[in-house]
């Protein structure tokens, strides 16, 4: 039997969450041994022609190019599964839907006229149909680890939709809302990094961008009376995942 | 002589994706372009009107291979702004965790992206195959490296606990101590290392770079120290506008830095080395005389070789501070914002990463300016490719290529903080 294909794609991104397939030091022989790596080119010089059975993509679509080339990608691959914040929502360069291109432009480059950008950050669904979305701001390898197997394997994914708040309450770390009047994501925030920021005495962030039916409106309420103003909480909200969460948030 | 071209079509490991051209006019290198197309990301303009406390965290995303790196220089700016020193313990936290980056960064690029060059081997995945023991073994000094992160900074892709003035949560002196043997582990393996990488086959090339770095009292450069160079730059990081200018030109959307009235300069391990080799502990300092390195290296496809004597340092570094770690008393000190212009610049595994903010009293950002290390280095790059290139005019296409890729991974570019999307085009008339 022929071993399945995988391909690694990068669009507007960092490299953190393809970077995350790398850091499964323990298992990465195991995964080159069971898939074909087809297409991976921050791993490798070799690549081979498609289709592929599963395509990772990274990153958030913001040229014309590249709204091209994720078709491409999309008809070559018979699974495709978004890693990531940029690629399930745009990203923190999604910032840039609310500005203006060419201010945002002048503001870092000389010559602006060089710069062929879309006035968009957008999600990898916001294209092509998407099979399956991974989260995170970097995404939990663990989770790209189940993933994969599940896919192989023909089997759905067990990724909890719940919160962070499950994870914290999982991991024994006390609110650190409750006990400390910390302002913190994690009620609205979909699981997945493991209860991280309050385990440090840290508010949630919102790396993984918002759960399955988040009440964002009584989040706000309650940050309000911890003190946060209107400006604080929008920038809580509106960093890696912004599109996405002003998306339930207006709901 | 019959027009020829050569395309590679994307230059494979890297980190992120760019192209390259080459155009060869009979027996002269004609043109020489480091293509750079990763869509902007526009940092600088949306860092405008955040918290001045946001920065480390938003500037992570810059690059995930070294997102310590712009934490590091973000914080060191935003402290400087508004006069606080983090220094003791907390200072040295931040070292250990920079330590933990350049172990996971250069395992990642000695093992996994350059070696195979040097090998014959398209990539580790494909050495895995005859040499299963070596990558075993480089993914375990690169795993040591991410446990640092992950203990001291929470997680190995944009850590979670590094803020202006300190930490979220300081880690014990029990956590720290079981970074030992790992540690220890590793040093063993960076000394192996050192020794296989310095008996590879170097191509004969050197030139008289500019060599730029951090330099610093008494330590390796990390974290901290001032801008100098091998031409007698030695500066405080607030003075580096006077001496270094970007430009951008059409072919690249990472802009060029040069020194300003001179020309290109090299910043990253071979900088370092030259420039601090006297900062070297003693068994750095031992494993690159046995490698045959000295501080008058030039060879940058030797880089390789420094990377890992760097290796050595950072986990020799490491397992010191570890030793020394007490616990301090509060996780970080207090920061008040004040108006200002303040200016951080920390050795990304890569060379030199320069942050310039200006806040607000109220600790808005006004404005922010990030130099990374691969746009400073673009130029040199595309120096090397001219001069490998005109010295192997004789090399068939295909090997050409291959030369070319394996120069421009002589830098270990981060095309995440500097491009996207590298066609390789050898061009010949």
């Amino acid at each position: 039997m022929t071993k399945p294909t995988l391909a690694v794609w990068k669009f507007a991104s960092c490299d953190g969450c393809q970077l995350s397939l790398l850091d499964c030091e323990d298992e990465l022989l195991a995964v080159a041994g069971e898939v074909e790596i087809a297409y991976f080119l921050e791993a490798r010089r070799a690549t081979a022609e498609g289709p592929y059975d599963v395509s990772l993509v990274e990153g958030s679509v913001t040229t014309e190019h590249d709204a091209a080339r994720i078709r491409e990608v999309r008809e070559q691959s018979k699974t495709l599964i978004t890693i990531g914040a940029c690629a399930t929502a745009g990203g923190i360069q999604a910032l840039k839907n609310y500005g203006d291109l060419d201010a945002f432009t002048a503001a870092v480059y000389a010559s602006p006229q060089y710069i062929s950008s879309l006035a968009t950050s957008t999600p990898i669904s916001a294209h092509v149909p998407v099979d399956y979305e991974l989260r995170g701001c970097p995404i939990s390898k663990r989770q790209l680890l189940e993933v994969l197997t599940a896919f192989l394997h023909g089997r759905k994914p067990t990724i909890p939709s719940t919160s962070v708040c499950t994870e914290c309450k999982a991991r024994g770390t006390v609110c650190v809302t409750v006990a400390k009047g910390i302002p913190c994501l994690g009620p609205v925030t979909h699981a997945g990094c493991g209860g991280l920021c309050p385990a440090y005495t840290r508010g949630c962030f919102g790396c993984f961008g918002p759960m399955e039916s988040p009440n964002a409106a009584a989040l706000e309420a309650r940050l309000k009376t911890l003190g946060s103003d209107d400006a604080a909480i929008e920038r809580l909200f509106r960093t890696f995942n912004v599109a996405a969460f002003d998306e339930v948030r207006a709901k | 002589m019959s027009e020829r071209t050569i395309v590679t079509e994307y230059l494979a490991r890297v980190e992120g994706e760019g192209g390259m051209r080459v155009r060869i006019d009979g027996d002269r290198v004609a043109d020489v372009q480091l293509q750079i197309y990763e869509p902007p990301r526009f940092f600088e303009a949306f860092l405008r009107g955040r918290r001045f406390t946001e920065a480390p965290d938003i500037t992570a995303r810059i690059c995930g291979i070294c997102p310590v790196a712009y934490q590091m220089s973000s914080v060191a700016a935003m402290e400087r702004i508004c006069g606080v020193e983090v220094g003791g313990q907390l200072r040295a936290l931040r070292r250990l965790l920079y330590c933990g980056e350049w172990i996971e960064s250069h395992a990642l690029h000695v093992f996994m992206l350059h070696a195979p060059d040097f090998l014959g081997y398209e990539s580790a995945i494909e050495l895995a195959q005859h040499d299963a023991a070596l990558v075993a073994r480089a993914l375990e000094l690169k795993k040591t490296g991410n446990r640092v992160m992950t203990v001291v900074g929470g997680r190995e892709v944009h850590p979670i606990n590094v803020r202006v003035g300190g930490w979220y949560r300081t880690p014990t002196k029990r956590e720290l101590r079981e970074l030992r043997d790992p540690l220890q582990r590793a040093l063993e393996e960076s000394l192996a290392a050192v020794r296989l990488t310095a008996g590879f086959d170097f191509p004969d090339y050197d030139r008289d770079y500019e060599l730029v770095a951090l330099r610093e009292p008494g330590e390796y450069p990390i974290d901290a120290g001032r801008i100098v160079s091998s031409e007698g730059i030695d500066i405080d990081v607030s003075e580096y506008e006077q001496w270094f200018e970007e430009e951008h030109v059409p072919w690249s959307n990472a802009l060029h830095s040069h020194v300003i009235g001179r020309g290109s300069y090299l910043c990253g391990p071979l900088a370092r080395f030259a420039l601090s080799f006297d900062r070297l502990s003693p068994v750095a300092r031992e494993a690159a005389a046995e490698a045959g390195l000295t501080a008058a290296e030039r060879n940058p496809f030797r880089s390789i070789v420094v990377r890992c004597v760097e290796l050595v340092e950072a986990c020799h570094e490491a397992l010191r501070l570890i030793d020394a770690y007490e616990e301090p008393d509060a996780p970080a000190v207090e920061v008040e914002p004040r108006a200002g212009v303040g200016h951080g610049c920390t050795e990304a595994p890569r060379g030199i990463l320069w942050h310039r903010y200006a806040i607000d009293g109220d600790g808005t950002i006004l404005e922010a300016k990030i130099v990374p290390p691969t746009s400073q280095n673009q130029r040199a790059i595309e120096e090397d490719l001219r001069g490998v290139v005109e010295r192997s005019l004789q090399v068939p296409d295909d090997r050409l290529a291959l030369l070319c890729e394996q120069t421009i991974r002589n830098y270990d570019p981060c095309i995440s903080c500097a491009t996207h999307f590298l066609k390789l085009e050898v061009e010949r008339s």
